[in-house]
């Protein structure tokens, strides 16, 4: 029985980690006892709650466990006067465990200080991912396939200039918060797209990164409403997830959107995002999240790819093209008029591009030469794509639609 | 209140014709003013060239002297300011007044604190 209780604590305790973290770095002005005050509670929780069960408010439990554990702790190594009054400050703090909107302020102020600018995006990666996410290091580094003492040494390393640089733990001023949240959203899309991506990385690792992406992005989105952007990255996240299942076969391979089984897409996923992206059209302040998020509600309503809205996609990333322009979107608006022109006013449109680096622009180049029945060019662009892909089932999937182009 | 190093980088080779450094040296000079005034400024000063720089370093028992820079490089810390800052978006923004008016890159360094202050 206990043992199944320690599976529902590390559940709860997951859960409640980055709420928890966040309260107790404000209390403690310092992450590493954060950290370490919430660890003690964890310890605490696995002796106490299996026979007295799960208390009713675990993340309140756990808050105020960490914060008496971080009073003890002080108190215990309180040999030099400023650890006197930390101690006091902590004990004669006023109680707001439970009031979800200061804890949801430590949140926040929590995501920018690991998404700041000072701290190179990796280490935003690996840090929102460890104190918000409450992901383990082990965890971590496998999803973004590097050894664990690398990612030990890179979080170490963080945390190490958070605290002597100085950077602030708080919300930032109205007049950086478009450039800091621009940040913390990126970081977010990364989590999601890590875990998005088809490898043959760590199925269930992955998986639990667009969880937790999808998670960190309704945050944002909620704790701050006035930002159409933030409901613009929740809903193409949402959008893309409810594809999962039907984007790889049982054996791993690739299924383009066109082949998908659409009849596998979560409809509950689809309707919430959809129901965003509405929201965001009303609201008429459009960014480049939302209007992604637009092109994948455009999708999420044709119940077969034959009846897609290219038309509106097309213009779509037309809207994108001009607030937001760069090659990878110029590449992705010129698979949308391939559908609307036809395969040769895309080429001429993608021949133009400087991608050559990227594998996507030599496989979207190899599609419509095929499709324009230039077979042995086509042959060298999945060749070139294929050399370029860092992903092995993308790789499997190019190769075979290499094959594909001599035997039909 | 933390302190923090700004650093100028400078790359190596003759200053600037005089028509450039002037106006720079006077959005320096306003700069300082300005840390003055918001009582952030501790310290600051302009270097010779690394031309001009002698290394002293003990070697088992003997303390040798030696021309030059420690390190050779395309740039050189060309001068330095030290503020006190709140934390770090305070002394990045001291730091970026900084860069504007030198032209050039600035590093910002925290210093550990003092035990005695």
């Amino acid at each position: 029985m206990s043992e199944i209780a320690v599976g529902e604590i590390e559940r709860v305790f997951r859960e409640a980690y980055g709420r928890a973290v966040a309260v107790l770095v404000r209390v403690c002005g310092d992450i590493a006892a954060a950290e370490e005050a919430v660890q003690d509670a964890f310890a605490e929780a696995v002796r106490r709650w299996p026979s007295a069960g799960v208390p009713p408010s675990p993340a309140g439990w756990i808050i105020t466990t960490a914060r008496n554990r971080a009073i003890d702790r002080l108190r215990r190594g309180a040999s030099r006067e400023d650890r006197h009054v930390e101690a006091a400050r902590l004990q004669y703090a006023p109680d707001e465990n439970d009031a979800e909107d200061v804890v949801g302020d430590d949140r926040l102020r929590l995501i920018f200080t690991c998404c700041h600018p000072a701290l190179a995006q990796a280490a935003q990666v690996a840090l929102t991912l460890r104190l918000l996410g409450g992901l383990t290091t082990a965890e971590i580094a496998r999803a973004f396939l590097v050894p664990e003492a690398t990612m030990a040494q890179r979080l170490v390393r963080a945390k190490g200039k958070i605290r002597d640089a100085g950077i602030p733990y708080r919300i930032p001023e109205a007049t950086d918060l478009p450039a800091r949240l621009q940040a913390a959203m990126a970081v977010v899309y990364l989590v999601f797209n890590e875990g998005y991506a088809a490898s043959a990385g760590d199925r269930l690792v992955r998986e639990s990164l667009c969880a937790e992406a999808i998670r960190l992005g309704r945050l944002l989105a909620e704790l701050m409403p006035g930002e159409p952007e933030a409901m613009g990255l929740l809903a193409l996240m949402l959008l893309v997830q409810s594809r999962r299942a039907s984007r790889t076969t049982a054996e791993g391979a690739l299924v383009l959107l066109n082949d998908q089984d659409r009849s596998r897409w979560d409809r509950l996923l689809i309707a919430e995002g959809q129901a965003i992206v509405r929201q965001c059209l009303r609201r008429n302040q459009p960014g480049p999240y939302q209007i992604q998020a637009a092109i994948q509600a455009v999708h999420s309503d044709a119940p077969i790819a034959s009846a897609t809205d290219w038309p509106q996609i097309l213009q779509l990333y037309d809207q994108l093209m001009s607030i937001a322009p760069s090659p990878i979107v110029a590449l992705n608006r010129a698979v949308a008029l391939a559908e609307v022109e036809g395969p040769a006013a895309a080429l001429a449109i993608v021949d133009g591009l400087v991608l050559d680096r990227y594998y996507l622009f030599h496989a979207v180049r190899a599609d419509l030469l095929r499709r324009l029945g230039r077979v042995s060019e086509a042959t060298l662009a999945y060749d070139a794509a294929i050399a370029r892909s860092e992903n092995a089932v993308e790789r499997e999937f190019l190769a075979e639609r290499r094959v594909g182009l001599t035997k039909s | 209140m933390k302190q923090y190093l700004l650093s100028v980088y400078q790359p190596d080779g003759a200053p600037p014709r005089r028509e450039v450094l002037e106006p720079i040296m006077r959005d320096v000079r306003a700069l300082r003013q300005e840390m003055k005034t918001a009582g952030v400024w501790v310290f600051s000063g302009g270097l010779h060239p690394p031309s001009t720089a002698t290394v002293l370093k003990l070697q088992d028992r003997d303390m040798l002297t030696l021309d030059g820079p420690y390190t050779e490089g395309k740039e050189h810390i060309g001068g330095f300011t030290i503020v006190r800052a709140a934390d770090l978006d305070a002394a990045l923004e001291w730091g970026r007044k900084l860069a504007r008016a030198t032209t050039l890159p600035i590093e910002v360094r925290p210093f550990h604190d003092d035990p005695e202050n």
